[in-house]
Formats: C-alpha cells, structure tokens, sequence
C-alpha cells in the first residue's frame, strides 16, 4: 500500500513537473536556446499569483490564464528585445545572455520581494481526498489537473492553429519556413513567450503547493534540464513522460534513501542518461 | 621590445607584495586566481570552443581536496599540489564521460556536475562538515606574511597557466583545438584524435582552478560548499575570456583585470545590485562586444574611420 502510496505522490508531483518543463523545452527545441531565466520566469509567476491572492483575494487556480498572460508579454518582449540579436550564435553565447539576464531578474527579485520564504494558504483549506486507502491533498490533485491540462492545451494549440503549425514549421527547418513566408522572429518571439507563458502558469500552480523564495528558481531550472534530457528534447509527449518518470524516481528515492538525497539522485541519473542515451527515453536526436 | 615589457611585468609582480599595503595584495592576489581561473577555462572553452560550466565544479572540488588533505595533517603546499591531481584526475575520467557531447548538452552536463559535487560535498559531512563548512588549520605566520605567501602562491599558479597556454597556443595540441574549434567533424576527417585532444583540454581546464581551490581554501580559512561550488565560478571566467578576447593567450589576463576593476569601482558602492549588475554587464558584453575588447581596439577604430572617408569620397 506504501508503494502504491507513493507512485500516487509521484504521479501528482509529476504532472506539476512537466508544466514546469514543457516551456523549457519548447524554447529549447524550437529557438535552440537553453533558457536559465526558466526557473526565475516561474518564480515570477508564483509571486505574481500570491500577490494576487493576498491583495486581491484571487484564487490561484483562477489566476493562472493572468499570470501566463503576464509572463507572455515579458517572454516576447525579452525574445524580441535581447535574444533575437543572438539568434544563431554558437551555444556559449546564446546561454551566457540568458545567465546574465536570469542575474538581473533574480536580483529584481530578491530587491522586491526578499529572500524569504512564502506560501500562498488557501482560507478555507482544501483539504484532502481519502481514495480507498491512498490519500491525496486536494489542491495538489486539483494543481495536478490543471498542469496537465495546460500541457495538453499547448500541444492541440502547437498541432492545431496556423502560429502551431508555424511554429513547428521553425524549428523543422528554419530556412524553408521563412521561404513560405513565416516570419521568423516573431515566430521567435512569441514561441519564447509562449514558455514563458507556461513557465507563469506552472509557477501560479507551484505557489499553492510549495513554499516560493527566489532562491527556489535555481532548483526548478535543474528539474526542467532533468524532465527535458530524460524524456528527450522537442516533443511534447516526451516532456509528458519525463516530468512524470521524474515526480515518481523522487519520490521512491526520497523513500529509500531519503529526501536529501533527491537532487544527487536526479542529477547523476541525467548524466549517467547523458553519457549512455542522450536522446532520452522518447526522443529522436535533437538539435545537435 | 615585447621581453622588455615582459621582465618588467615580472618585476613589478614580484615586489609588488614589498611595496604595496594589505588592500592593494589582496586585489592582487584575486586578481592573480581571476586570472589562472579565466586562462584554464580557455583551453576548453577558447581553443576547444566547448561550453564548459564546470570551473565551479573544478574549484570547489580543488578547495574541498585541499581543505580536507589539511586538516588531516598533510602539509599546506603537498594539500594544494595534491588538491591540484585529485581535481585532474576527475576532469579526465569526467572529460572521458561527456565529451562526446556537443552544444548545450554539453553545457548542461557541465553545469549539472558542480551541482552534484555540491550536493555530495553537503552530505558528506563526517568528512567536509556538510552544510556547516570546513574550518582549516590557522597559519602561526603574521599577517603580512600570509599574505605575501598566498600572493606567490597564486602568481605561480598564474604564471604556470600562461606559459601552459603560450605553449598550447603554439603546439600541435592547440592547432588540433583550434580545429576542432571551427569544424569538429572535419578535424576528426583529417585525422586528429578529437576524443584525446578534447580531454587533455578539459584536463588542462581543470588542473588550474583546482590548485587555485585549494590555495583559496588555504587562504580564506573556511570554505562551504555554496561558496567554493558558486556557479558564478563557472560564469565569471567565461566573462574575463569574452571580455578580453576567446583562444589568444593574454585574453584571460586582460579579461580578468578589467573585470576586477570593475568589481571593485563599481560593485562595492552597489552592495544590494551586485548580481544584477553582473548580468547588465554580461548582457551588454554579449550584445555589443561579442569579440571582446580587441573589437574596438584602436586597429579597427582606425580602419572603420578609413573604411567610412572613402566611402564618403567616391
């Protein structure tokens, strides 16, 4: 029952996880840009989700279509302002500009909102559902559904609208599209606001179910370069199945061996996934 | 000409710890580590064009080696000499593990490394003191000494990384580099031993902040694992090399100067924005002089404002 207990704690943490991921690695397959800013993009998200509920008393369920908004028009604006100047540039470059972009918006952070640690608590509190035995806290289960379906949404959104198919149409072979009259940079810049989008929406989820500081960004960043190596670059389906592989190997591993030992445990499973099968479990090869 | 600039350079560096105060060492000597940080990083990351994070992981590694052979009684220049082999040993067998990657794979490897020796360092702590630090055995030396010791204790690491560089530069192995470099699928077609070549970079990459950990360790007295495992180990040698000019030899020295300079005019009156101003700096290097300083360097000034006279004149 134990075992069981915890796959189910696995499989709801890991719903939340590939939300997180599924941005990171749009822009990753899509812009072939590591993007650093991911984690503080969530972390902006979260903040932007408590403040809602704490000055404006909006539920942060309810809040996510604001805070993907919100996060929507910074992702574009930094696409469009800074690294569309660098498209194209080797990966050293490319990755430099987002650490020093992701240096600047955590020190903004830390300026506006402290260090310290906070946790949106829902008044009335949800409560949790008892499922024959297995027992599973509502506003994780409810988290759960809700990232799951946006993952789902970006994915009918990427398979089913013209800007989708654009999209996609970029990152399969960039010269051909701008043939057929795609407009290369502003497919750019709303891609990268369309992770940023996620990246708020996963974060207005995070910050019901997890204490938020600054400081968390860094740990979120790690988890989406984990979900994105394990389940393979540049399918949706694959950041599926590496958000959830990743929620149940942390949570069996903090039952066997302790919770301390999650990160060490995740990070040598991505190089060990590194050195043996880069592709992942899902994917083809990616960009390079 | 160029010996004469480079005896006096050496003058001036050596009796700079006879002349100068506490402060003004002490800028020296971080500027010194700056610089062998910023050269070893070069080999991988100039010559190789490879996007290493693992400077932290080669630091922290170095300092923890060092930390821990000393308190166990080794004594302190055999600890960092030791901290210097243990660090290179690692690189090899990790080079070995991940250099087939490419790109962003492998920056990510790179990066996720430090992260894993930061973690393992946290939870060994019968043998580093986990989160709570390693304190290390206090110099009976005055305090001028010591400072003068760690001073010649980091320039010989520096100038050790500059003349390993001259000779790089110079050699079959920096050629191969440079190849790899530019086409790696090429060089492999014309025959270098790209797999080889590309370890003996990271190595090289390695053995240098490795000492300099150890000597930092030495130096400051307490280590922790956040501290010497700072992922802005990894990044500000990546700034001082674009800064003063990827895969040439002096551009990890000029680098690290100038980024030193700014730190201290800058940063110490911005006590509250220190990162941030860090990444404004990163972001205008990348946007603006991705070919470092040598890209408005009078010789370019020149021939742009004769490019533009006979533009004006037909």
């Amino acid at each position: 029952m134990l075992y069981v207990q915890v796959l189910v704690n696995g499989l709801v943490l890991g719903g939340l996880y590939s939300c997180i991921a599924v941005g990171f690695s749009l822009v990753w397959g899509v812009l072939n840009v590591i993007n650093i800013l991911h984690g503080s993009l969530i972390i902006l998200g979260s903040y932007a989700a408590f403040f809602a509920y704490q000055y404006l008393h909006i539920d942060p369920f309810l809040f996510v279509p604001a805070a993907a908004f919100l996060l929507f028009c910074l992702g574009y604006a930094i696409q469009l302002v800074f690294i569309n100047r660098v498209m194209g540039s080797p990966v050293l470059i490319t990755l430099t500009l987002t650490f020093g972009l992701n240096l600047l918006l955590y020190n903004l952070m830390i300026l506006a909102f402290k260090a310290d640690f906070r946790k949106v608590i829902l008044s009335p509190p949800l409560g949790s559902a008892n499922l024959g035995g297995i027992v599973v806290p509502i506003d994780r289960l409810i988290g759960m559904a809700f990232a799951i379906a946006l993952v789902g949404l970006l994915y009918a959104l990427l398979r089913g609208t013209r800007i989708g198919r654009a999209i996609v149409a970029v990152r399969m072979d960039r010269e051909a599209a701008q043939l057929m009259g795609v407009n290369v940079g502003r497919i750019y810049a709303i891609t990268f606001g369309l992770g940023a989008a996620m990246a708020g929406a996963a974060g207005s989820l995070f910050s019901v179910m997890f204490p938020i500081s600054p400081e968390t960004a860094n740990a979120l960043l790690g988890k989406a370069f984990v979900i994105c190596i394990l389940g393979g670059l540049g399918s949706v389906p694959g950041v599926m199945v590496g958000g959830l592989t990743l929620g149940t190997i942390e949570s069996y591993s903090a039952l066997f061996f302790g919770p301390e030992y999650s990160v060490t445990i995740s990070f040598s499973l991505l190089i060990l996934l590194l050195m043996f099968r880069p592709t992942g479990i899902m994917g083809r090869r990616g960009f390079q | 000409m160029t010996r004469l600039i480079v005896v006096a350079t050496a003058l001036v560096l050596v009796a700079l710890p006879f002349m100068a105060d506490n402060y003004v060492l002490r800028l020296a000597t971080t500027m010194l580590m700056y610089s062998a940080l910023a050269l070893g990083w070069n080999f991988i990351g100039g010559f190789a064009g490879y996007p290493s994070f693992a400077t932290a992981a080669f630091f922290g590694l170095g300092a923890y080696a060092g930390g821990v052979l000393q308190t166990r009684g080794v004594p302190m220049p055999a600890a960092w000499l030791l901290a210097g082999a243990i660090v290179a040993l690692f690189a090899a067998a990790l080079g070995r593990a991940i250099l087939h990657l490419r790109g962003h794979y492998f920056a990510i490897a790179t990066l996720v490394a430090a992260e894993v020796l930061r973690e393992v360092t946290n939870s060994a702590t019968d043998l580093t003191g986990g989160g709570m630090g390693l304190n290390l055995p206090v110099l009976s030396a005055d305090v001028t000494t010591q400072a003068r010791l760690f001073y010649f204790a980091m320039l010989v690491v520096a100038a050790a990384a500059l003349a390993t560089t001259a000779l790089v530069a110079e050699s079959r192995l920096g050629f191969g580099l440079r190849c790899i470099q530019q086409n790696e699928d090429a060089a492999i077609m014309l025959g270098i031993n790209t797999r080889r070549y590309k370890v003996v970079a990271f190595t090289l990459s390695a053995v240098f902040p490795g000492v300099c950990g150890g000597i930092y360790a030495s130096w400051v007295n307490y280590i922790d694992p956040t501290d010497v495992y700072d992922v802005l180990l990894s990044v500000k040698p990546i700034v001082m090399v674009l800064l003063g000019g990827a895969g040439t030899v002096l551009g990890g020295v000029y680098g690290a100067f100038l980024f030193l300079l700014m730190e201290e005019l800058v940063w110490r009156n911005l006590l509250q924005f220190h990162a941030g101003l860090l990444g404004i700096i990163v972001v205008c290097l990348v946007l603006f002089l991705p070919h470092g300083l040598r890209g408005i360097g009078l010789p370019s000034l020149l021939s742009r404002w004769r490019q533009r006279t006979r533009e004006a004149t037909p």
